[in-house]
């Protein structure tokens, strides 16, 4: 079996940042006080800090993205490192074999780090497992399986409403089976002692273990929903919507969209969130997405603070200095 | 050639043999056990002292990449790890480049085996034309080529009255068919069972059901058709369950499982080991506890191995894109034998279940070391220790899951109709 921890180094710090099973409340708590740091960067009239200065990062994207892509490429920028954006056709590399001759290639230009997006679970850990051991790779997404910095942006979302993760409900609604966010997030907020996680969905987009991730399965959105500090929507790939696992966006929108009416059964100061990109009138109400309760705007914003502080610790830069 | 096994300890479980027993060969048969006959006089002794003589190995089914993908194995070197292992006879699936659907592909398997083999090679035909799953083949063609057994491997035959003609043929030239109980529509683009190691890493998954829903099919076709059917590596404990009522009410079913099922479990994918991806997918501890209880009671008759040797770039992608597949000839025996340390299996039921069981599947006279018996046999030392790794195994494919294993006890000689054909 391979080495359980190849996400830290020999000291236990971020070395990949692959996924958030594994790693400690400590590590997580590391990730968003820095990102807290890196939050005003942004609003500074110079939006740099040189903490990765001569650094070069490349993002691998073997998956459309804009906005993750984007964010990376900000906040890769915000530390000032030189960042190369490669989108790679994935229909010229399905051999394993031309994966890593080109993962080879891109450490031939001497990148120190990798962020990686790929349609495979497990895609991550395979590029963490073949590259040469001076590069960090940063999970951007793979197939279902994780996609880390989306769940730590939710958190670092979370906790500056809510403060306390220890007395929280969460509510986590939608396509749970095809999900990489989803993992995460669940992994982020039970490590983050969050004492009730629920997801909610269908039969048929709600894997048949999903207990064994430590969360409440609820079929029916107005007991899920009940009494929850957060709700979190997922979007519904349009791919879903055919075939058996739905039978139309209209229904799905009756059954497990939030709706202004269904979101007054969760605390009156609940949050809405949403990863992006929304589906309007499919898993939200453009109501609910546009109104008070809505954080989703803000969690874009904080990608960019919370990718600063995850680049930066992967490649051994620890948070000090970072204020100024 | 006269050869002379001496004190060896023979394991012959088809004449209930135990115990320290010389072996006379003589013109590649089995001539005597414990006594010389009169007048022998051996050209050559082996001595067997503090070993085993076990019967041949007869693994149901192994792939040998050859002919057609000569670059992750071959015959010469997969009939020479199968000998390394202790198996003198294996069974060949159709799914070769180009497909056994012809006696002239049967017969250039032959031919080869002759010039480069190590080990005797049955073939199983293809049930229907180039796995096509629509057109039935020509099965008497098959048989006369010297084929054992119909199968269609992992392929679909989607169509229901295909599938009952197929047996039906089959049944008519009293050949036994090979099923793989797969339900392609339940196991679409799967890679792991469905579990909890499928919910945490987010890998497309195999519900039993893509098993089971196969069976109860496959089995109302049986008892129709009458042919005698062969279910070809279980995964779930369910499965035996189904197959042992099945037997029960009299149907002409057999079926075996591969030994990684036996030992493996979802929990060894780790992290996305690739070396753990194979089809049927690896399940759940309960499911490994069912088939060895299937062992046990007797619903399963035989352990093969399931051997199916890759490049190394077949298993350097992720987890669902790499190929499904372990190399496993070199574990066999060994790692078989420890399930007497593990279950209530003895050594000898163990040897039973390599050998003799196996045999009796495919209505052949090998398996076992009677006077008149092939000579097929191996010298097994059980004090060796070993470690599994790609530099000790023999299989050209090193994709291993047991990689690392410390095992114990090791071939060191194994004759094939008393020549030998393989010695360390």
């Amino acid at each position: 079996m391979k080495q359980l921890d190849i996400q830290l180094d020999t000291q236990g710090r971020l070395r990949h940042f692959l996924t958030i099973e594994g790693l400690k409340r400590d590590i997580l708590n590391d990730i968003l006080d820095t990102a807290e740091n890196f939050s005003t960067v942004g609003t500074r009239t110079v939006k740099k800090v040189p903490l990765l200065r001569g650094k070069t990062i490349a993002n691998l994207f073997f998956e459309p993205s804009t906005r993750t892509r984007t964010t990376f490429e900000l906040a890769a920028k915000r530390l000032s490192a030189d960042i190369l954006n490669i989108n790679i056709d994935t229909s010229s590399t399905t051999k394993g074999e031309s994966l890593l001759d080109m993962l080879r290639n891109l450490e031939a230009m001497h990148c120190d780090m990798f962020v990686v997006r790929h349609h495979s679970s497990g895609a991550a850990h395979f590029f963490a497992d073949h590259v040469a051991p001076h590069i960090s790779i940063i999970n951007a997404g793979d197939g279902s399986h994780a996609h880390p910095t989306q769940a730590m942006l939710d958190m670092f979302t979370i906790r500056r409403h809510k403060q306390d993760f220890t007395r929280l409900t969460v509510a986590i609604v939608g396509d749970i089976l095809n999900s990489r966010v989803a993992r995460s997030q669940i992994h982020a907020l039970t490590t983050l002692g969050v004492p009730e996680v629920r997801v909610i969905g269908p039969h048929t987009l709600i894997p048949r273990e999903a207990a064994s991730l430590g969360v409440h399965v609820y079929h029916d959105m107005n007991e899920g929903i009940r009494d929850a500090d957060v709700v979190i929507m997922l979007r519904l790939q349009r791919e879903r919507m055919q075939g058996a696992l739905l039978p139309s966006a209209n229904e799905y929108f009756k059954t497990y969209g939030l709706t202004q009416k269904k979101l007054r059964l969760a605390k009156a100061d609940a949050i809405v969130m949403h990863p992006g990109p929304i589906n309007r009138g499919v898993e939200i109400d453009s109501g609910v997405a546009d109104g008070p309760q809505s954080v989703i705007l803000e969690q874009v914003t904080n990608g960019i603070a919370v990718r600063m502080a995850v680049m930066s610790m992967a490649l051994g830069r620890g948070p000090e200095g970072a204020a100024e | 050639m006269r050869i002379h096994i001496k004190q060896g300890h023979l394991v012959d479980p088809a004449h209930q043999i135990d115990k320290k027993q010389d072996l006379f060969i003589s013109d590649g048969q089995v001539v005597a056990i414990g006594k010389a006959p009169e007048g022998f006089q051996a050209d050559e002794t082996i001595d067997a002292k503090g070993k085993f003589v076990f019967p041949g190995l007869v693994d149901l089914q192994t792939r040998l990449r050859e002919p057609g993908q000569e670059y992750k194995a071959t015959i010469a070197s997969e009939t020479r790890a199968a000998a390394g292992g202790g198996i003198t006879t294996v069974c060949l699936p159709p799914d070769t480049t180009p497909i056994l659907d012809t006696p002239a592909v049967i017969e250039l398997i032959h031919r080869r085996n002759e010039a480069a083999g190590c080990a005797e090679i049955l073939t199983l035909g293809a049930l229907t034309q180039g796995l096509g799953g629509t057109q039935i083949s020509e099965m008497y063609e098959l048989k006369r080529a010297g084929c054992v057994g119909v199968t269609n491997a992992r392929a679909p035959i989607a169509n229901t009255l295909v599938m009952r003609r197929a047996m039906e043929y089959a049944a008519n030239f009293g050949l036994t068919i090979f099923l793989h109980a797969e339900d392609h529509s339940l196991s679409k683009d799967g890679c792991a069972h469905e579990g909890i190691i499928s919910t945490r890493l987010g890998l497309a998954s195999i519900p039993e059901a893509a098993e089971t829903m196969a069976i109860a099919r496959l089995l109302m076709l049986v008892e129709q058709t009458g042919v005698a059917a062969h279910f070809c590596q279980l995964s779930s404990a369910k499965a035996v369950q189904m197959i042992h009522r099945a037997q029960f009410d009299g149907l002409p079913v057999t079926a075996d499982v591969a030994l990684h099922h036996l030992y493996l479990t979802e929990m060894d994918i780790g992290y996305f080991d690739t070396n753990c991806h194979v089809i049927p997918p690896l399940r759940s501890q309960r499911d490994r506890d069912g088939l060895r209880d299937g062992l046990l009671n007797g619903t399963l008759h035989a352990i093969c191995s399931d051997h199916q040797p890759h490049d190394p770039d077949a298993k350097l992608a992720p987890f669902s894109e790499s190929e499904p597949g372990m190399s496993t000839l070199d574990t066999l025996l060994p790692l078989a034998l420890r399930l007497a340390d593990e279950t209530d299996l003895s050594q000898s039921d163990i040897i039973s279940l390599l050998a003799y069981q196996p045999a009796k599947i495919l209505g052949l006279n090998i398996g076992q070391l009677g006077v008149g018996a092939r000579a097929d046999l191996s010298i097994f030392d059980p004090e060796v220790s070993w470690t599994v790794s790609p530099e000790t195994m023999l299989s050209k494919g090193k994709n291993s899951p047991f990689l690392d294993w410390e095992l114990k006890g090791q071939v060191s000689q194994t004759l094939l109709a008393g020549k030998t054909a393989f010695k360390r």
